[in-house]
């Protein structure tokens, strides 16, 4: 009865030891482990595990293969569905799609899957194995961004042979995988770079520093580059502030900066230019996973780290994983708090932050219950950086400089199921179009858009010919 | 990589770049920027654009050293390359929407500080290619830190200089020669742009209102990614936090907080003045033995 065997524990650095450095936390399985993992799995006839996949990966198949210990079949089975495995086995948030929804779960625990998809990635990486090249179409797709959702479409595309050229605003590809999610989650050099270059064997090119809508814009692409169409990944935008006093205060900043001066410009290493602030305190303010991969990094960089949330801890949007990866780590929760004032020194720089205590009330609009403000609970927890880690608002740039491109009342650009636009031959997903979600889902946004594309450029000719 | 096809010192630690970047050119307006990054290890700092040229492909960049990463920068020569060069970013000052007809005839006085004086050169330029006439006053510390005269001289309806020792030109700051060219010699004009460092800029903000003149300055705040990510160049105008780098960088001057933004730039001084000794006894071949500067 393979599954009377409990789901094998994967290995972790000591919690004391990794909230002083970036290295990555989880270990990950040995061929061993994953092998007795993978025979846990009861390949099920109709899984409903590919079912809560965003990108539909044929999990039960890649398992067996991973059981018979032919992993080059397991990767050849994933990368079917996703070209990037070791870093979704990473950052997906398995325990509410495949492993939520495995029957093994109903009454123990379900499959380790992300962590069999990581290993079989990683294992792929390390092979060497890169994938080929299809043959040339001769049809031309421009791709906006270069993270999940450009990555994702492009590589289908390239696949069917059109050529595909990224744009990419920063100096390095990867989109939120570089600069947004920490180095102790997902390795830059040793997965992230190796699985883009992945598909750059496809037959991908990323152009870096071009950020569309300045450098070029959609309509130059379309009309003066020959490019039949355009998928626009540009991600999440602009970081939102509480617009609360003293918020422009020195010490106070958004997630996405401190993260970007920590992953993308390697602000924590001296041979790097980029200054980072190292707090003695620094309070996050927050409940979701920028918020832990923000307080986690300060607790790296040497300082105390103080996580600050509204609501209670039920309501945490953060994955139940990272929550108690940052408890081991001795990050401090602060409960149903909320900030209502930053107080400064005399030279304008971060000294305190003031809160309110919260309670529970009805539930709104999200279902969640709402927080209201307990009177008089005024209080405050001394510090010297806060980080705003609640979100983002779309950034108004491509929306505003593309003809006939139409964005809803919140800015984020309009499209459907499949990608499609307002805009002929312009298609969107991930961020862009939901507003902050997950890598997963801007990668299954940004596969359904390739094929929209592909049948759009495919009826263009046909309609020429 | 960005190849440098040109470099000058236009005065001491004053340097001028042409550099290949033909995206950049070809989209670049008057009042945007460039994120430049010297190295890969470099820091991105964002510069604004002093010309541009369609025909040869290049753009160029003026950069005064004075931290670490402009030091990088004006060390690197012609036939070397940036890292980075990405651009054009910001929106284009506004009178690049207005037609010939609504330029015509308007004057315009433009004060610049410092090495604030380059990015006032492609507005100069392009109002009066289109029609308008400009009076520029350049202010500078002494005679040998001016910049760009020649150039704006050849562009401006009446150049006027202030140092602050008098060796060239009007002897004291530029709001006195503001005044002097308003109350004294009565000149009109409909608008001022004034580009330079931030003391300079709330300053001249202060002396024009008194006027009721329409005053934009080009705020150069820190930024990280420079494409609206980061937050890091928020700024208060007319109350509301503004980003400089999607909103900006051109702002109304009467509407800026400038005690704010000053309060902002420095906020990395302190780590800033670390890195700069780090570096000065690396430089010097000095090893810290006891860890300081790790």
């Amino acid at each position: 009865m393979a599954n009377r065997i409990p789901r094998v524990p994967v290995r972790e650095q000591n919690p004391q030891v990794r909230a002083a450095n970036f290295e990555e936390v989880c270990l990950g399985y040995s061929a061993d482990e994953a092998q007795l993992e993978a025979s846990r799995c009861l390949d099920c006839k109709n899984p409903r595990c590919v079912a809560a996949c965003p990108v539909g990966i044929r999990i039960p198949d890649f398992i067996r293969e991973v059981l018979h210990g032919n992993i080059q079949a397991a990767a050849d089975i994933i990368h079917l569905d996703s070209s990037l495995p070791s870093v979704c086995g990473r950052v997906c948030p398995q325990e509410t799609q495949c492993e939520g929804s495995c029957i093994l779960g109903i009454k123990g625990e379900p499959v380790a899957i992300g962590k069999l998809e990581r290993f079989v990635g990683d294992q792929a990486l390390d092979s060497g194995m890169t994938p080929a090249a299809a043959p040339r179409n001769g049809r031309k797709v421009a791709v906006i961004g270069s993270g999940p959702a450009g990555l994702a479409c492009a590589s289908d595309l390239a696949r069917w042979g059109y050529d595909v050229k990224i744009f990419e605003a920063l100096h390095r590809a990867g989109g939120v995988l570089v600069y947004g999610i920490p180095e102790f989650r997902l390795p830059k050099e040793r997965i992230v770079r190796r699985e883009i270059d992945n598909v750059l064997h496809l037959g991908v090119e990323i152009e870096t520093d071009v950020i569309a809508g300045r450098t070029v814009t959609i309509d130059q692409l379309l009309d003066s580059e020959g490019y039949d169409a355009v998928f626009i990944g540009s991600g999440a935008g602009l970081p939102r502030f509480m617009g609360i006093e003293g918020e422009n205060l020195n010490g106070v900043i958004s997630a996405n900066e401190f993260l970007t001066r920590v992953n993308l410009m390697h602000a924590h290493d001296d041979e790097y230019d980029t200054p980072v602030f190292r707090g003695r305190r620094t309070v996050v303010v927050g409940g979701g996973n920028v918020a832990m991969d923000a307080v986690r990094t300060a607790k790296r960089l040497g300082s105390e780290a103080v996580i600050v949330y509204r609501r209670s801890e039920k309501e945490l949007p953060a994955r139940e994983e990272e929550v108690h990866h940052a408890r081991e780590e001795g990050i401090e929760f602060r409960m149903l708090t909320n900030p209502v004032r930053v107080i400064g020194d005399d030279k304008g720089s971060v000294r305190a932050v003031e809160c309110v205590e919260m309670t529970l009330g009805e539930p709104d609009a999200s279902g969640r219950r709402s927080p209201v403000v307990k009177e008089g609970s005024e209080f405050e927890i001394e510090c010297d950086v806060v980080i705003m880690a609640l979100g983002t608002s779309p950034n108004p740039l491509i929306v505003s400089t593309t003809e006939g491109l139409d964005a809803d009342s919140r800015g984020r650009i309009t499209a459907d199921d499949n990608g499609t636009t307002s805009r002929e031959g312009v298609f969107a997903g991930g961020d862009a179009v939901t507003g902050a979600a997950t890598v997963i889902l801007a990668m299954g946004a940004g596969r359904k858009a390739a094929k929209a594309i592909d049948e759009y450029v495919r009826a263009k000719y046909a309609a020429k010919a | 990589m960005y190849r440098i096809v040109e470099k000058r010192l236009l005065a001491e630690g004053i340097c001028l770049m042409r550099v290949e970047a033909p995206r950049v050119a070809a989209s670049a307006l008057p009042g945007q920027f460039v994120m430049v990054r010297a190295d890969e290890k470099g820091e991105r700092i964002p510069l604004t654009v002093a010309d541009y040229d369609t025909v040869q492909g290049t753009v160029t960049i003026v950069t005064q050293a004075i931290g670490v990463s402009t030091r990088k920068i004006c060390a690197l020569n012609v036939g070397e390359s940036l890292a980075d060069f990405a651009g054009p970013l910001g929106r284009p000052s506004d009178f690049v929407h207005e037609t010939d007809e609504a330029l015509r005839g308007r004057r315009y006085l433009f004060v610049a500080g410092g090495v604030g004086t380059a990015p006032v050169y492609p507005q100069v330029k392009w109002l009066h290619e289109h029609g308008a006439s400009v009076d520029v006053i350049i202010g500078a510390k002494s005679s040998q830190m001016l910049i760009y005269t020649d150039e704006m001289r050849a562009v401006a309806d009446n150049l006027y200089i202030a140092t602050d020792d008098g060796s060239e030109g009007f002897r004291g700051l530029v709001t006195d020669l503001i005044k002097e060219l308003v109350e004294v010699r009565a000149e009109r004009y409909d608008e001022c742009v004034a580009i330079g460092p931030m003391i300079m800029m709330k300053f001249v903000a202060r002396t024009t209102k008194a006027y009721s003149l329409k005053t934009t300055v080009s705020l150069n705040a820190l930024m990280v990614d420079g494409t609206g990510m980061c937050g890091a160049c928020r700024v208060t105008v007319g109350g509301r936090t503004r980003f400089t780098c999607v909103d900006g960088p051109e702002f109304d001057a009467h509407e800026v907080d400038f005690d704010e933004a000053m309060r902002r730039q420095g906020m990395y001084r302190t780590l800033e003045e670390r890195a700069n000794a780090i570096a000065a006894e690396r430089a010097a071949g000095h090893v810290c033995r006891i860890g300081l500067d790790k």
